[in-house]
């Protein structure tokens, strides 16, 4: 149920995000999403792949800072208040969403989204009472070929 | 009543210290007899020594001479944790006293226990530890160590007490209601960490006081952090006391392991309680008198929580020539006397280890870092680089500014200045031979 997450490091200076994109192209990890978090000084580049472990020790090797976080995709429909009902279920739960962001990709009508919970057991337990689509990894990265040139 | 007999006659000799000056020999004796003892204990009583001498072979009656502690196990610091809270007593909890743990700022903290005949070593140690640095009845002692779980303040407090000197419980903190203490009540003797004392000049001068002048206090004793020889020069200096050294730690007893005496050169380790061994931390061979390794502690007298070869992770070396003072217990290398620069600013004098003890009051092991003088329309800029590890990293935003702003406040509270914290990708900062440089000063590149 529970996706893996790399969060990389890296300070707010010009080609620093390019820096690390490259060196993932030139080991050929293939992102399936990412969303940058900022502050003045600071980044956290937070991304999303098939092959987290290999991604993982390309980013060490290259010398940033990583660490891996457990995250959730959730299906939310595309609508005028799709992500609205999803975010009700929590309310009703007084869970709070860390933060989010969406999947770069679509599953029928539906969007993707990435959620962060504080209470990451509790909030998936809740969601799926309430009916709300949880993705396996499978059927995020399943039909995709794994990361390619190796 | 003896003991005041012999201070009136002698003005310097006390019985408790008459351990300092046992004949080596002698000395060896009491350690190999207290080490088969101690043995014997940790394998009946604790399951985790019986379980490592065990997986090695080892029975404690193969520790015939005082060379084969080095067929015992090792014991780490993770292992007290693994064992919280009370896994590593040798007693039932109705035997044990007092209970000491440290602040655990990674994780479980850990937790060491004393019976009463343990407070009683431990206050005699200190005890030595005080005449050693010329401490006696009629000095007035300012402890500013933490009292509570922190072994430091109520360890020192039993010592103070146990010399007959008048002890004032003031414990850490209130930088300014302890210079008016000091002054009030006549202090003559103070105890804390020496970048708390640091701290405590430049707060003494900004009140207008002249410590040489104005204030009464001769010597101190500082420990609980590394510091080096160039603070002890600078609080000699500043404040015109003598700055001697101790050193200890929770796992072994608190303060009480060692300490400088008058002479001002390696500490003495009471060593009739203590059993030190330098190895190489690579290898955990023992390593020869006189060369660097790390230092491994077998408590040789605890009864509520014996441990056997603790590795402190301090890196020392015993000094082979005898001490000046006579005392025949050996001694250790400070643990700390790399070089230190210190730097002036806004008037305020830091050291980098002030610096590192801040960022190791958040961080269990030291980042690199490097400080960065600036200045900026005539006003002085003190920042603080820090490479961020993976260890420190957070996903969340908010963590990784709450870490910037922990940083910032320890920092602040050892030099009262407010630094600018900024947190870098691992390996920007420049390393000449592996060493960061750790300071740049670019305040005269401006104009």
């Amino acid at each position: 149920m529970k996706i893996r997450q790399i969060s990389v490091f890296l300070e707010n200076r010009p080609g620093r995000l390019s820096a690390l994109c490259r060196t993932l192209a030139d080991a050929g990890v293939n992102l399936s999403t990412l969303t940058l978090a900022e502050t003045g000084e600071f980044g956290l580049l937070r991304l999303i792949t098939p092959d987290s472990d290999r991604a993982k020790q390309v980013i060490e090797k290259a010398g940033y800072a990583s660490t891996v976080t457990e995250v959730v995709a959730l299906q939310v429909p595309d609508r005028p208040g799709g992500l609205a009902s999803v975010l009700q279920v929590l309310e009703a739960h007084s869970l709070s969403v860390e933060y989010m962001y969406a999947f770069a990709m679509r599953t029928g009508g539906d969007a993707v989204m990435v959620f962060r919970f504080d209470d990451m057991d509790r909030a998936l337990a809740a969601l799926q009472a309430a009916g709300v689509g949880v993705f396996k990894a499978v059927d995020l990265f399943g039909k995709r070929p794994l990361a390619n040139g190796h | 009543m003896i003991r005041n007999l012999w201070n009136d006659l002698e003005g310097t000799f006390f019985p408790e210290s008459a351990l300092d000056y046992m004949p080596a020999d002698r000395l060896r004796e009491v350690q190999l007899q207290r080490l088969k003892a101690v043995t014997a204990l940790a394998y009946e009583r604790v399951a985790l020594f019986r379980q490592r001498m065990e997986a090695k072979g080892v029975k404690p009656g193969d520790v015939q001479k005082l060379e084969d502690v080095r067929l015992l196990p090792f014991a780490i610091k993770n292992d007290l944790r693994d064992t919280y809270p009370y896994g590593l007593f040798a007693v039932p909890m109705s035997e044990v006293v007092r209970l000491h743990a440290s602040s655990g700022t990674t994780g479980k903290p850990i937790v060491v226990g004393y019976t009463a005949q343990d407070m009683e070593v431990w206050k005699q140690v200190i005890m030595r530890t005080l005449y050693a640095a010329g401490y006696s009845r009629g000095d007035v002692v300012q402890n500013m160590f933490g009292y509570g779980l922190f072994t430091g303040g109520l360890g020192l407090h039993g010592g103070i007490e146990g010399i007959g000197a008048t002890v004032i419980p003031i414990s850490g903190g209130n930088s300014e209601r302890q210079i008016m203490v000091m002054k009030d009540f006549g202090v003559t003797a103070v105890s804390c960490t020496p970048s708390y004392f640091i701290h405590l000049i430049e707060v003494a001068g900004k009140l207008g006081l002249d410590f040489k002048r104005d204030l009464k206090v001769k010597r101190g004793v500082f420990g609980a952090e590394p510091w080096t020889d160039q603070m002890r020069q600078y609080i000699e200096t500043a404040s015109g006391i003598k700055a001697y050294d101790i050193y200890g730690l929770s796992e072994i007893v608190g303060p009480g392991v060692a300490a400088e005496c008058q002479c001002q050169s390696g500490l003495h380790v009471f060593e009739d309680h203590f059993l030190v061994e330098i190895v190489d931390p690579k290898t955990l061979e023992a390593v020869p008198d006189g060369e660097e390794g790390e230092l491994v502690i077998t408590t040789l007298s605890k009864q509520a929580m014996p441990v056997i070869r603790y590795r402190t992770r301090d890196i020392t070396a015993i000094e082979t020539r005898p001490c000046a003072c006579g005392r025949s217990i050996r001694r250790i290398r400070r643990i700390n006397r790399r070089s230190d620069d210190m730097f002036i600013i806004r008037g305020v004098n830091v050291f980098p280890s002030q610096i590192e003890t801040a960022l190791l009051k958040t961080e269990a092991s030291l980042p690199h870092y490097q400080i960065v003088l600036s200045r900026k329309s005539g006003l002085d800029r003190m920042e603080i680089r820090v490479e961020v590890t993976g260890e420190m990293l957070s996903d969340r935003l908010s963590e990784m500014e709450g870490l910037q702003r922990r940083f910032s406040h320890s920092i602040e509270q050892i030099t009262s200045l407010h630094p600018e914290v900024t947190l870098v990708q691992p390996g920007t900062i420049p390393r000449s031979e592996g060493k960061a440089k750790r300071v740049v000063d670019r305040r005269n590149e401006s104009v």
